[in-house]
């Protein structure tokens, strides 16, 4: 068997045993689990076919020469109303699905990238660069999250063009100090586990046995772990929409920044320029947290109770018997 | 430190690593507002000054000065307790945070209230009646209002309440006339409206805290409902309620006195962690609800790129949860040995 093979073997196989639990949940946990799969997965689908499902462009104000009503009530051709600069409510919205997925998606990748890695070498080999780089993160910790997104956005809203990219890397840098905690930590119970301690026994080197060993069982928290963090992501992105940063107007549709706008149409009684984009927010948060509450629930009951064992006797760490292949 | 380390060892532990921390922090911050391109000065004039004016008052806030002579004049400064003066309206940060800082405070500090009202009653109901349609209930509320951006809470509150109902004001700490006969003893103004024996300041005064204090509080008892409930179902699982139970004491007497108290003892450590989000959330809030706290004029002074007004706000931000943090870990160590590591 080649290793392409095994690796991909191993793959299927976490995957199987991670997808088992599911199947099998039950009660509250399975209502989280399909009702957050259902309401993460419409936002996916609005926005991949957001040029398909948008009646109009998300900046569009006219259409055939003729220019839409401004603040036009629900109804009459724009479903959810129009907006202020005479934009489609619903066109907006649909268009900012996928402005918030691909943000996020971009800051989730960029705070695995950054921090899973930091946190396993701070981890596994400790001394003084563990203990600087774990001071540097609870200092970073003490930012409130969103004033430290707010910041990063405004120093790089100057230099960097694309403001999905600006909120993305806005949003990773309030990430990391968790994905490093979590990780860090983990790593440290992992690194005296027996089968850690056989590896180095056997002469495996420290990049060896972190890739290969203690990568694999720490990795596993972090699902639900980035579930749930893209939902706080959306949370910030929209603030910082709100507050005027990261996406810029011209740039595309993001809700946070349609709702600041409707603050001053709720003056005068005018409430879908603000509902709607509000309540999608509410919606895709709602969707991303029911689903990481319910994976924590049902991948892993024992740490919701009680967090004690973390041991993983079926650990792909060893080569895949068939006897884990065929639970 | 050993295992028999008093709690006076503990505390002199724990002061010391704040040096450090915040040291970290000062020099993240400085760095943070130095990468950024352009003269400061020139930024926060608006960009259309002379260029005499500038070089006269980058002279005199001493951003011509070589980079670590600044840091070091900086950090001297912040040991001094001088957070610097702002550049576009020339206040000195130590007077924003007296002023404004007093608004925040009064905000936060209702909404704090809010906020352990909504989770404590709901926590310990679906912690009380868990998997029952009430646990449901009570986690899928807690779940929504997690959810919800403050903002957009707010939003709705100022539709319904404000312009709908006409009940309740939906701008600013207090109406101009208020503000203008109120004396600022405290400058929050709920307490200055009582040492004043103001009556209809003071009704004033909470007619427009109550919107931006219940969001904010709502908002953030969605935390609360999560970590009570759960704190509920553990402490009820403990044998001391087991024996109470034994001892004939009636099932609802067992759940009030015994339990629930004890399931909200962790809750302290949580008030101290999660500062730093309701802060966070307050600077929503503010701007939400156009509230003069220090949250709102961080987003206006980052608006007029004022660096220095910036750096000063932020570096008390960090300063605040760091020591409330340290406070909060001391009162553990009071309350339970076991921390005393």
């Amino acid at each position: 068997m080649t290793t392409a093979a095994v690796r991909l073997q191993r793959r299927t196989v976490g995957l199987r045993r991670a997808l088992g639990p599911i199947a099998q949940a039950r009660g509250f946990a399975r209502g989280m689990l399909w009702a957050g799969s259902g309401l993460t997965l419409l936002f996916v689908v609005l926005a991949l076919f957001a040029p398909v499902l948008s009646p109009y462009a998300f900046d569009q104000y006219q259409s055939n020469g003729q220019r839409f009503g401004q603040l036009a009530h629900p109804g009459h051709g724009h479903i959810l109303g129009t907006t202020v600069q005479s934009t489609d409510v619903l066109s907006r919205i649909v268009w900012g699905a996928q402005t918030e997925l691909e943000v996020v998606g971009l800051a989730l990748a960029f705070g695995l990238v950054i921090g899973v890695p930091l946190g396993l070498v701070s981890g596994y080999f400790g001394g003084v660069l563990d203990r600087g780089a774990v001071l540097f993160m609870d200092a970073m910790f003490a930012f409130p999250p969103l004033l430290l997104a707010i910041i990063i956005a405004f120093l790089l809203g100057g230099s960097v063009s694309s403001g999905v990219l600006v909120a993305a890397l806005a949003i990773t840098i309030t990430y990391i100090p968790q994905y490093f905690r979590v990780v860090r930590n983990h790593v440290i119970s992992v690194r005296e586990e027996p089968y850690v301690e056989a590896a180095r026994a056997l002469g495996a080197k420290p990049l060896t046995i972190l890739r290969r060993y203690v990568f694999f069982n720490v990795v596993q928290n972090v699902p639900v772990i980035a579930t749930l963090n893209a939902a706080d992501a959306v949370l910030t992105l929209t603030a910082l929409g709100f507050i005027g940063y990261g996406v810029q107007p011209t740039q595309g549709a993001e809700w946070g920044y349609d709702v600041s706008r409707a603050v001053s149409d709720a003056a005068s009684g005018i409430w879908w320029t603000g509902l709607f984009p509000g309540l999608a927010i509410v919606l895709l948060v709602t969707g991303l947290t029911l689903l990481g509450e319910g994976l924590n629930e049902t991948i892993n009951p024992v740490l919701r109770r009680r967090v004690i064992r973390r041991v993983d006797f079926a650990a792909p760490s060893l080569e895949p018997s068939s006897e884990i292949l065929e639970p | 430190m050993g295992q028999g380390s008093s709690l006076k060892q503990y505390a002199l532990t724990r002061l010391g690593l704040i040096v450090p921390m915040v040291f970290i922090l000062l020099t993240i911050v400085f760095l943070l507002m130095r990468v950024a391109p352009g003269n400061p000065v020139d930024a926060a004039l608006g960009g259309h000054a002379p260029q005499a004016e500038i070089n006269r008052i980058t002279h005199e806030l001493g951003y011509d000065k070589p980079l670590y002579v600044q840091y070091g004049d900086y950090l001297w400064n912040v040991v001094r307790g001088n957070f610097g003066t702002t550049i576009s309206d020339r206040r000195s940060v130590g007077s924003i945070i007296l002023v404004n800082g007093a608004a925040t405070l009064e905000l936060t500090f209702f909404a704090m209230l809010v906020a352990m009202t909504v989770g404590v009653l709901v926590g310990l109901l679906a912690g009380r009646f868990r998997d029952s349609p009430i646990d449901a209930g009570g986690r899928l509320f807690g779940i929504v209002v997690y959810a919800t951006p403050v903002f957009f809470l707010g939003l709705l509150a100022q539709l319904v309440f404000g312009v709908w109902l006409g009940w309740l004001p939906t701008s600013d700490q207090a109406s101009p006339l208020t503000q203008a006969l109120l004396q600022t003893h405290t400058n929050i103004f709920f307490v200055d409206a009582i040492i004043d024996r103001n009556w209809s300041a003071l009704w004033d005064v909470t007619k427009h805290l109550i919107l931006p204090a219940a969001t904010l509080g709502i908002v953030y008892g969605g935390v609360f409902i999560r970590l009570i409930r759960v704190n509920v179902i553990r402490t009820l699982k403990e044998d001391y309620i087991e024996a109470a139970r034994a001892r004939g004491i009636t099932e609802r007497h067992v759940v009030y006195r015994h339990a629930f108290r004890n399931a909200l003892v962790p809750v302290v450590t949580v008030i101290g962690l999660q500062l730093a989000l309701l802060l966070g959330g307050a600077v929503l809030t503010e701007t939400t609800f156009n509230w003069p706290g220090i949250g709102h004029y961080l987003v206006l002074y980052i608006e007029n790129r004022d660096y220095a007004a910036v750096q000063g706000i932020i570096v008390v931000f960090a300063l605040v949860v760091v020591l409330v943090s340290v406070l909060i870990d001391f009162v553990n160590a009071f309350i339970d040995p076991r921390v005393r590591y």
